[in-house]
């Protein structure tokens, strides 16, 4: 098999290539403001690093996000239009869980929060236990609100947060973009192509159907329906 | 011995509310299956870009698939795909363009990332064969009023003249909007000016005698919404078809004049006209009129063609292959200020 998986959620455009056993080539480049840019020619440098041609392709997997939607949009679309052409299953793992699954080791056996930037001063969230298994979320809101709810769910009884502990461990760009509001941040800051590689090529080896790439978006449109004509004589 | 089939390009268009995808062999039409999502539009009074965005990633792949079956072609089939890289909106335009990338990379075919003022002249080519050159274009829209000078459609386009504030087809939208008829305007506007008189209410011709070749909408809209409010204030009712009726002839008034004398102006003889008001009924009739009086060539495309759609991104790339033009880098991003000298980037 071979499964090219990439990520376009967060300002990193990270893309993998995964035999079913191991990571093939990856690169990662951060930079916000340029996902359309680059993606498609960061698909194309793996595949040649891989030396691998398109129509080795076998499946293909896509971070859902959340996040900004128009980075996150470049990734879905570009997921849909290769499975339609190339004829091949498209996975879609959430952003967060991706980032989850490489901060479990950071975490020390402690639960911990992905949290990433959803501008507007806010951020977008998922709480985990210590294995990475996602326990809330994922959600979107001000970081001060989030700690708080976090902060709550740690104590609760069955939690693993310690009442009085160092308080909660944060991944993503979250707690580095709020420090001291959002918790202690642990790696990683971005997700990694080569790990929801991973993540897709277990579902896809378990013959799992593709499971699509359908954008977490969680805030609706900024769009107002107007109200009467605005007057242009004075009354 | 049969002559070989001209490449067939697939085009794809995003720039606005329309998900485009078309597919043309040279001059020949053969699918254009467009998705729009200006019903959601509708009660905001106005495109709204993350809405038009959701809507194309969700219309994508089922519009192109859509244009396969009609035109009874394969993906394999393809021998380019061209895609609107601008101007328009960026988030809405990113959708098109990686989603070109991707169709580019899955069947191993060349890219043309192309101007969208551009493809709505070669669209014409559709239509009525190849295009003159020189030619002057009036392109109308809720997004674009400009003048250009066509030299060479694939590669030597030239602004002349623009909108200094609204677009044409903005100005129909909020006029409508003071008449209390429905979001886009154009449509509502041209049927009630039907039966309206359109030299009943004197509305203002903006830039009507400077030499420029600029336009200017503002006025006239807010001159529609005063005379219409003072009428409402004295109590009056408002004749809606009156003033849709005097609406319209003044922007098709503004319009062919100023095309007419572009064509002077550039001594060309041939216009094409193209954009959603392209579609307007009132436009089309007074500039056969005074193009024939002028002495021009009028070459208008059907009103679904006029309007945003891949066919006529697929017109564009399929010019720029006939004339061995290079493609796209993979890298090549959307530019919501794409200038119209910038033909293919
Ligand atoms: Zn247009």
């Amino acid at each position: 098999m071979l499964l090219l998986a990439f990520d376009t959620a967060t300002p990193a455009v990270t893309v993998a290539l995964h035999d079913g056993a191991h990571v093939l080539a990856e690169t990662t480049t951060v930079d916000a403001r340029r996902h359309g840019e680059l993606l498609a020619s960061s698909i194309d440098a793996v595949l040649t690093e891989a030396g691998a041609g398109r129509l080795d392709i076998t499946a293909v997997a896509a971070g859902t996000g959340p996040g900004p939607y128009t980075g996150l949009r470049v990734g879905l679309v570009t997921a849909r239009v290769l499975g339609s052409a190339l004829g091949v299953p498209v996975y879609g793992v959430s952003t967060l869980d991706v980032i989850a699954a490489d901060a479990a080791a950071a975490a020390g056996g402690r639960e911990f929060i992905v949290a990433t930037d959803a501008r507007r001063r806010e951020v977008y969230w998922a709480r985990y236990d210590a294995t990475g298994r996602r326990l809330d979320g994922p959600a979107v809101g001000i970081p001060a609100d989030v700690a708080e709810t976090i902060a709550a769910r740690q104590d609760a009884p069955g939690s693993q947060g310690a009442p009085g502990g160092p308080g909660i461990l944060a991944a993503g760009t979250g707690a580095l973009l709020y420090p001291g509001v959002l918790g202690q941040p642990i790696e990683p800051s971005y997700p990694a192509a080569g790990t929801l590689a991973r993540l897709a090529a277990r579902q896809f080896a378990a013959g799992a159907p593709g499971t699509g790439a359908e954008p977490i978006y969680l805030r609706r449109p900024d769009a107002r329906v107007p109200g009467p004509p605005k007057r242009v004589t004075v009354p | 011995m049969t002559t070989p089939l001209a490449p067939l390009v697939l085009g794809i268009e995003t720039s606005c509310d329309e998900t485009g995808a078309g597919l043309v062999r040279g001059h020949e039409l053969l699918a254009d299956s467009v998705a729009s999502s200006v019903a959601e539009h509708a009660r905001f009074g106005g495109v709204v870009p993350e809405v038009a965005s959701r809507a194309h990633l969700e219309a994508m792949v089922p519009a192109v698939d859509r244009a396969l079956a009609t035109a009874g072609v394969t993906l394999a089939d393809v021998d380019a795909i061209a895609v609107t890289a601008g101007p328009g909106l960026t988030g809405a335009l990113l959708v098109g363009v990686s989603a070109a990338k991707a169709y580019a990379l899955a069947l191993g075919k060349p890219l043309y990332a192309v101007n969208h003022l551009a493809a709505h002249i070669a669209v014409d080519q559709l239509e009525h064969g190849a295009l003159p050159e020189p030619a002057i274009a009036l392109l109308v829209s809720g997004g674009h009023s400009s003048l250009l000078l066509a030299r060479d459609i694939a590669g030597d386009v030239q602004p002349l003249g623009a909108t200094i504030d609204d677009a044409a087809g903005e100005a129909y939208d909020k006029v409508a909007r003071v008449l209390g008829l429905p979001f886009p305007g154009g449509p509502p506007i041209d049927q009630e000016a039907r039966g309206g008189d359109p030299a009943a209410i004197a509305f203002p011709r903006a830039k009507y005698r400077d030499q420029t070749l600029d336009f200017s909408f503002s006025g006239l809209k807010t001159a529609v919404a005063r005379w219409v409010e003072d009428r409402r204030a004295a109590g009056a009712s408002v004749p809606v078809a009156d003033v849709a009726a005097s609406f319209q002839e003044a922007v098709a008034d503004v319009l062919t004049r100023k095309a007419v004398q572009a064509c002077r102006a550039n001594g060309v003889d041939h216009l094409v006209i193209g954009g959603g008001v392209a579609a307007n009924s009132r436009l089309r009739a007074l500039a056969a009129e005074r193009c024939e009086a002028a002495g021009i060539r009028l070459r208008v495309p059907r009103p679904g063609l006029c309007t945003d759609n891949g066919a006529m991104v697929a017109a564009l790339g399929a010019e720029l292959v006939a004339r061995d033009a290079k493609p796209s880098l993979l890298d090549v991003g959307a530019d919501s200020a794409l200038p119209v000298t910038s033909v293919l980037v």
